[in-house]
């Protein structure tokens, strides 16, 4: 199992957090994540919110990399994700659109790189059932509710990832370890997390009821594999405080951090000291796997 | 809902040029308001996905770049997600984003355009995004320097935040992307 690695930006700056907890969860399960040397921003929301050709060259220009090495792609950002699957859909449906990347980056791409969310990579290649033989404490029990957000489920017909209602991968890797999985109705709404800094009111009121909703169904922690989804949702959650008066202490921890812990990775290689609402309390009761 | 209808710049007001541009076929719409119900800022917008459709099936011109939902979009696709039609209203809003600074439309509360300037800019000069300088540049361009620096301190103690600006990308192919773009922005198809 060898891949192009593509950590995106967020990785070196405000999911640190995220980057270590896969690249240690991958080392532990022999998946070899080799980082594709020059990569570049995908552009994000900025760049298809700017100019439709520079939205799909900028990842190209990704994808013209891991193409040389002739290995797919993986991501572990679910913006980044969604850029390259719409990039490549963009380029391998309209040929006017290819011509102009082309011009762009310099150099022809077809769209034929294949883009994988590491979520995809565990449940498909490694496999739920390898992964329950590796893992070394269970969750015990531990109610997590698992969020999507958008850019992985949709759009749907593009990015083919799991259900675009009703996704069920974090699910069955919260369950795999041990975890109760809770039945909530937020998995895929949006967390506002493209106006963070531009109408942080909001995100503070779109993020507090994903929140509310899943405080109410009894989940301990929510557990997700979108930096933007993270950042909304933990750093905010002192705002959400001075919003509604109510107390909020959700940890939010990234799906690679629980698998990381079930694998017997310490704590420190995993980021898990970075996250604002500290997760310590909640995954106390982690216990070695009987 | 009440739809006011201005004058249009050109006859048939900004449909054709915005199908042009997303590649999508407005006609096909026929209003069941799924993406309405389900747009996350349709309320805060004061406008829904819907009912710019409409406008646009009506004839409005360069008034409608002033609504709400133009800039307050998540992008978050759900209203693409639902269409029983599969009308991309995403690539819709972005069409009227690139509108709306080609004609100098006036910022928008939060100031979108200067944040997206921001992050592309820290993009072409380094090859990846920058934070602390993307946000450091939105804050003084949007007079918002104050906001949530009670955050800073603990996000720099956590490793939350990258201090130093990033290294290693492949730099040149990422300015000739930026300056092939903004030679042939506009450029007849």
């Amino acid at each position: 199992m060898k891949y192009a690695y593509y950590p995106g930006c967020s990785s070196h700056s405000t999911a640190r957090d995220m980057h270590e907890s896969a690249a240690a969860v991958a080392r532990a399960l022999g998946i070899e994540l080799v980082e594709i040397a020059g990569w570049s921003c995908c552009g994000a929301t900025a760049a298809h919110q700017t100019d439709r050709v520079l939205a799909a060259s900028l990842p190209a220009a990704n994808m013209l990399l891991a193409k040389q090495m002739g290995l797919d792609m993986v991501v572990t950002c679910a913006a980044c994700y969604n850029r390259m699957k719409v990039a490549n859909h963009e380029v391998s449906s309209s040929p006017a659109m290819q011509k102009k990347v082309a011009d762009a980056v310099g150099r022809p791409y077809d769209g034929s790189v294949a883009v994988r969310h590491l979520i995809e990579v565990l449940l498909e290649d490694v496999g739920i059932e390898k992964l329950r033989k590796s893992f070394k404490q269970s969750l015990a029990g531990l109610k997590v509710a698992a969020y999507y957000g958008c850019l992985m489920v949709r759009p749907h017909d593009i990015t083919g990832f799991d259900d675009a209602e009703n996704p069920t991968s974090l699910d069955r890797l919260v369950e795999a370890m041990g975890g109760q999985g809770v039945e909530w109705p937020c998995k895929v709404d949006c967390c506002g997390g493209g106006l963070n800094l531009t109408r942080t009111d909001v995100v503070v009121k779109l993020s507090g009821s994903i929140i509310d909703m899943a405080g109410a169904a009894g989940a301990d922690c929510i557990a997700v594999a979108c930096p933007m989804c993270q950042a909304s949702l933990d750093l905010r959650q002192k705002d959400m405080q001075r919003l509604s008066g109510k107390r909020y202490e959700m940890p939010i921890v990234y799906v690679t951090q629980l698998l990381g812990l079930c694998l017997g990775i310490p704590p420190k290689e995993l980021g898990l000291s970075r996250l604002m609402v500290s997760p310590s309390a909640v995954l106390q009761s982690l216990s070695a796997k009987g | 809902m009440t739809i006011k209808i201005g004058k249009a710049t050109q006859g048939t007001g900004l449909k054709p040029l915005v199908e042009e541009m997303s590649g999508v076929n407005l006609g096909v719409c026929y209003q069941c308001r799924k993406c309405s119900a389900g747009c996350p800022v349709a309320v805060p917008a004061k406008s829904a996905p819907s009912e710019v459709i409409r406008r646009l099936h009506l004839g409005a011109g360069d008034e409608l770049l002033e609504s709400g939902l133009v800039w307050m979009c998540l992008s978050c696709e759900t209203c693409y997600g639902r269409c029983p039609m599969q009308i991309n209203f995403a690539a819709v809003i972005d069409a009227l984003r690139s509108l709306s600074i080609a004609r100098g439309v006036r910022a928008p509360r939060g100031n979108m355009p200067l944040f997206n300037r921001m992050f592309l800019e820290n993009v072409r000069i380094f090859g990846r995004s920058y934070d602390l300088s993307m946000i450091a540049g939105y804050k003084l361009g949007s007079g918002t320097l104050m906001n949530d620096t009670e955050k800073f301190p603990s996000m720099l103690r956590k490793g939350k935040i990258a201090i130093l600006p990033p290294s290693g990308a492949d730099k040149k192919v990422v300015r000739r992307i930026f300056g092939w773009v903004g030679k042939n922005r506009g450029k007849a198809k």
